[in-house]
């Protein structure tokens, strides 16, 4: 074992990339068997930053299991939460206040705009430029600090309770969140000048990454990446929940099956969101933010309840089995990047590295909310 | 003969002196330069608008371990970041700044810079092979068939410019386009109608050859870590930045002889150093204002563009610019 | 309607569907408010549940079909949902500690606008629990049943790569199980 080493021609090696490598956005490790720069086949493992978290959802009383969910994603947490708390009303039975549930709508879609923000950036650099990340990260900023306001948190929120939320929203918020929408639309247009149209860019994700429609299927891939792939699913229009069937959004949907497709999914999000973000502030009702009845105690009767929301990620699905207690008797966390990454072994099997990993970047990727 | 021995010292070490001062200061001008683009300050502690960065930069790279990788080949692994900033030191030693700011007037100074800048590719070669890494390796692969595929280009459409002017003198080549901008190759000319694709595809080559984005296949850093450099600490790496810059600065001064009439004003008024250098600060901020919007492009992407594209035009452009030499 | 055509086709599966019928029918004649829902399932508790097809209420539960079968009979159940076009959203499993069982959880969804998610479970002795894998239909069950191996400690049987994924690669403890002690 010493001297460099020796690759001869038509022997394949092993490249670890990760569990520290700057495409992996965290402690992904991808083990390739290489051919040249082709990979002949690849082996995802995970775990490295593996919590248990459904054991704490055990462990805990349902009130208590609360921060956890924020800290399976960090870039759109509010979307797991709210998962978590409908699960648990829809359980127990808990009537939420109209209000909250339309703050709960704008803040998530706020947070969905800041994750699709932040991912854009990572995207990009993932490509080799770096500037659009600093441009993402000021956007995203503004929304941090707005839902820190409200919140008290920047990323990891524990905002919402069994039956509304901890914290109503005041003037300077909605202010705030009017005057972000325009802002928010020009900087669209600006991301689609500065990157979609660039030549480089474009040559880099067409036809490059194809995910098809079937595989979405028998891997249960869900959000942009099943959306790119011309599949016409969005939890909040095909499962509807809180009060998205009172907005007027569209979903948006590209048959290409390839990384630019899952690329223009989401840019096309952030504009949705905004509407929805817009006709939530037009409609906000007046009222209490938290039921006058609820229980004291949170004990679901025992059964088993399941709740799936849309992410920024894909469907988030959360199973409570009940046994009757104050604790979850199982307390399952189905999170989307799980089912969408494990496509990535069979997908980038072939292809060149520098594709590959723009692949995986198209796929959107959150470490701990894979291995939570 | 001890005076001319001198006088050698004295241009190498100045050459060296303006080599490694802008490599120092073109990674602050890089880094300010990025922070505009991107709407941050970039690096403004360290003594007024972050003039001291450099100097901090370099002492911190002084005082940091060489780590040399076990089983790493050692003797190749430390020679390849001298070989990386050595050819582009010796190179400025032909570089015409003005008319009398030489220090070495060549009748091939052409070749000479084309000779050292192909060691260059060695040095990455080096560097990623020795290293026994495998991100190296790839790395090194990519950058010497990159390396190897701009030279073709580069040196067809030099050819072009030889051609024309009759000279492979540096200071001559400028010479042959003084008096005004409308004497620039990269201006049109009966003789040679197509010079401003030329000029662009050189621009481009230059790119490549100096590993900069959106060609930095060989440092890709999303992809292969950091590239041939991953394993260097210390001032190993050091030298392989400021390498990369003193390249840079080549790349700048070369396309300004070849095109841009070196010293040469675009009126014809006041030819002197401040132009060129003028002319080089603006092509090289070009560099940094290309790396900070592109990104990267593929390998194969790459080799295309320069296969299947920048080689027949400049093959193309040199037939015609002979053709039409011999019509004129 | 996808989900009467589902509902039909998987009652097959049962040679005797007598009794579950009237289960079902029991369910969904109860099943109109919260508080005798409520009741049923504290005492549904008491039992463990009988193999069968349950039609859910939606609002209440988040699915709408609930069968439980043999492990025998998942490979044709998990058959005719992918025949049906459905999609396999998770795999779980649940320590039923009381009754000596380890249940193999499937959720599977549709991507179009014909809503209907299906629960299939399957228990299997605590002692030695073993399941037939289902990656052959759908290769995206590899990593959840992998998953479901690490915490429960359930074989999934024909499964071609079956260590553990999240749980360290020499791991030899199911933390999910009820009498896992850390």
């Amino acid at each position: 074992m010493s001297g460099p080493i020796h690759i001869q021609p038509g022997e394949t090696f092993t490249l670890n990339v990760g569990p520290q490598h700057p495409a992996t956005h965290g402690v992904l490790r991808v083990k390739m068997e290489m051919d040249g720069e082709y990979i002949v086949k690849a082996e995802t493992v995970l775990g490295y930053i593996h919590r248990m978290h459904e054991l704490m959802g055990e462990n805990r009383t349902y009130p208590q299991v609360l921060p956890n969910l924020s800290r399976l994603d960090y870039l759109g947490a509010l979307g797991y939460t709210h998962g978590h708390v409908l699960a648990v009303e829809r359980a127990a039975g808990i009537e939420v206040p109209e209000r909250a549930e339309y703050i709960r709508a704008i803040t998530v879609e706020l947070n969905r705009v800041a994750s699709h923000l932040f991912w854009f950036g990572a995207f990009v650099m993932d490509l080799g430029g770096f500037t659009p990340l600093m441009y993402a990260i000021e956007d995203r900023e503004y929304i941090l600090d707005m839902l820190e306001a409200v919140t008290g948190s920047r990323l990891t929120y524990c905002y919402y309770r069994f039956g509304g939320l901890y914290n109503d929203i005041d003037d300077e918020f909605i202010d705030r969140a009017r005057a972000f929408i325009p802002r928010m639309r020009k900087s669209l247009k600006k991301y689609d000048a500065l990157v979609t149209g660039n030549i480089i860019f474009r040559k880099r994700l067409e036809g490059i990454g194809p995910i098809s429609a079937e595989m979405c299927r028998k891997y249960g891939a869900t959000g942009p990446v099943a959306r790119g792939a011309g599949i016409n699913f969005d939890v909040r229009k095909n499962e509807p929940y809180s009060v998205y069937p009172e907005f007027d959004f569209d979903v948006p949907v590209y048959d290409e099956c390839d990384s630019l497709a899952r690329y223009k999914v989401r840019m096309d999000e952030m504009e949705q969101s905004l509407r929805i973000i817009e006709q939530g502030l037009d409609k906000l009702p007046d009222g209490p933010i938290m039921p006058k009845k609820k229980p004291k105690l949170i004990k679901p009767p025992a059964g088993d309840y399941y709740q799936a929301v849309e992410t920024a990620r894909g469907s988030f699905g959360i199973r409570i089995v009940s046994d009757g207690t104050k604790n979850a008797y199982r307390f399952k966390l189905r999170s989307p990047t799980y089912s969408n990454m494990s496509l990535f072994d069979e997908a980038c099997e072939g292809m060149m590295i520098m594709d590959a990993l723009a692949m995986m970047g198209s796929l959107d990727l959150v470490i701990p909310e894979i291995d939570r | 003969m001890s005076l001319t021995i001198l006088n050698a010292v004295i241009a190498v070490v100045i050459a060296i002196a303006f080599a490694a001062l802008n490599a120092a200061y073109l990674v602050w001008a890089e880094r300010r330069g990025a922070g505009r683009i991107q709407r941050r300050p970039g690096p403004n502690v360290n003594g007024p608008l972050g003039l001291l960065q450099p100097p901090a930069d370099g002492l911190k790279l002084m005082t940091k371990q060489l780590v040399i990788p076990g089983g790493a080949d050692k003797a190749l692994f430390m020679v390849a970041p001298v070989l990386a900033m050595a050819p582009a030191i010796m190179s400025f030693v032909t570089i015409p700044f003005s008319d009398s700011i030489v220090a070495r007037s060549m009748d091939i100074g052409v070749l000479m810079i084309f000779a050292f800048a192909s060691l260059g590719a060695m040095s990455v070669l080096l560097a990623g092979w020795s290293s026994r890494n495998k991100y190296g390796v790839m790395a090194s692969v990519r950058a010497v068939s990159q390396n190897i595929s701009y030279e073709i280009p580069m040196l067809i459409t030099v050819i072009t410019i030889v051609m024309m002017t009759g000279t492979m003198n540096l200071k001559e080549l400028v010479a042959s386009q003084s008096g005004g901008i409308w004497n620039w190759n990269i201006v049109p000319s009966l003789s040679s109608p197509l010079m401003p694709i030329s000029f662009l595809i050189f621009f481009t080559c230059s790119l490549a050859e100096t590993n900069r984005a959106p060609f930095d296949l060989g440092e890709a850093e999303s992809e292969l870590v950091a590239g041939f450099h991953t394993e260097y600490g210390s001032m190993g790496f050091g030298l392989f930045f400021m390498g990369e810059y003193a390249n840079i600065v080549i790349g700048a001064s070369l396309i300004t002889i070849l095109f841009l009439g070196g010293w040469d004003c675009p009126l014809g008024l006041f030819p002197g150093v401040w132009w060129f250098l003028l002319k080089i600060y603006v092509l090289i901020f070009s560099f940094i204002w290309i790396r900070w919007t592109f990104p990267r492009t593929t390998i194969y992407g790459l080799l295309n563009l320069s296969w299947k594209i920048l080689i027949p035009i400049s093959l193309f452009n040199l037939l015609l610019t002979a053709g039409l030499l011999k019509v004129f | 309607m996808i989900k009467d055509t589902v509902l039909q086709s998987l009652r097959e599966l049962f040679p005797d569907p007598e009794p579950v019928v009237e289960e079902a029918a029991a369910e969904s004649a109860e099943g109109d408010t919260a508080e005798d829902d409520k009741k049923k399932a504290a005492k549904k508790k008491v039992e463990p549940r009988v193999n069968g097809v349950i039609e859910r209420d939606h609002a209440q539960y988040g699915y709408d079909i609930d069968v439980q079968l043999d492990p025998g009979e998942l490979l044709a159940a998990v058959m005719i949902l992918d025949k049906a076009g459905f999609f396999l959203e998770c795999v779980t499993g649940v320590d039923w500690i009381k009754e000596e069982q380890l249940e193999a959880v499937y959720d599977f969804s549709r991507y179009d606008f014909d809503l209907c998610r299906v629960v299939v479970r399957t228990r299997t002795s605590r002692s030695e629990p073993k399941v037939p894998t289902i990656s052959k239909i759908y290769p995206g069950a590899a990593w959840h049943e992998r998953e479901t191996h690490d915490f429960f400690g359930i074989k999934f049987d024909g499964h071609p790569h079956l260590v553990p994924l999240l749980l360290p690669e020499d791991a030899d403890f199911h933390p999910l199980l009820k009498d896992f002690k850390p």
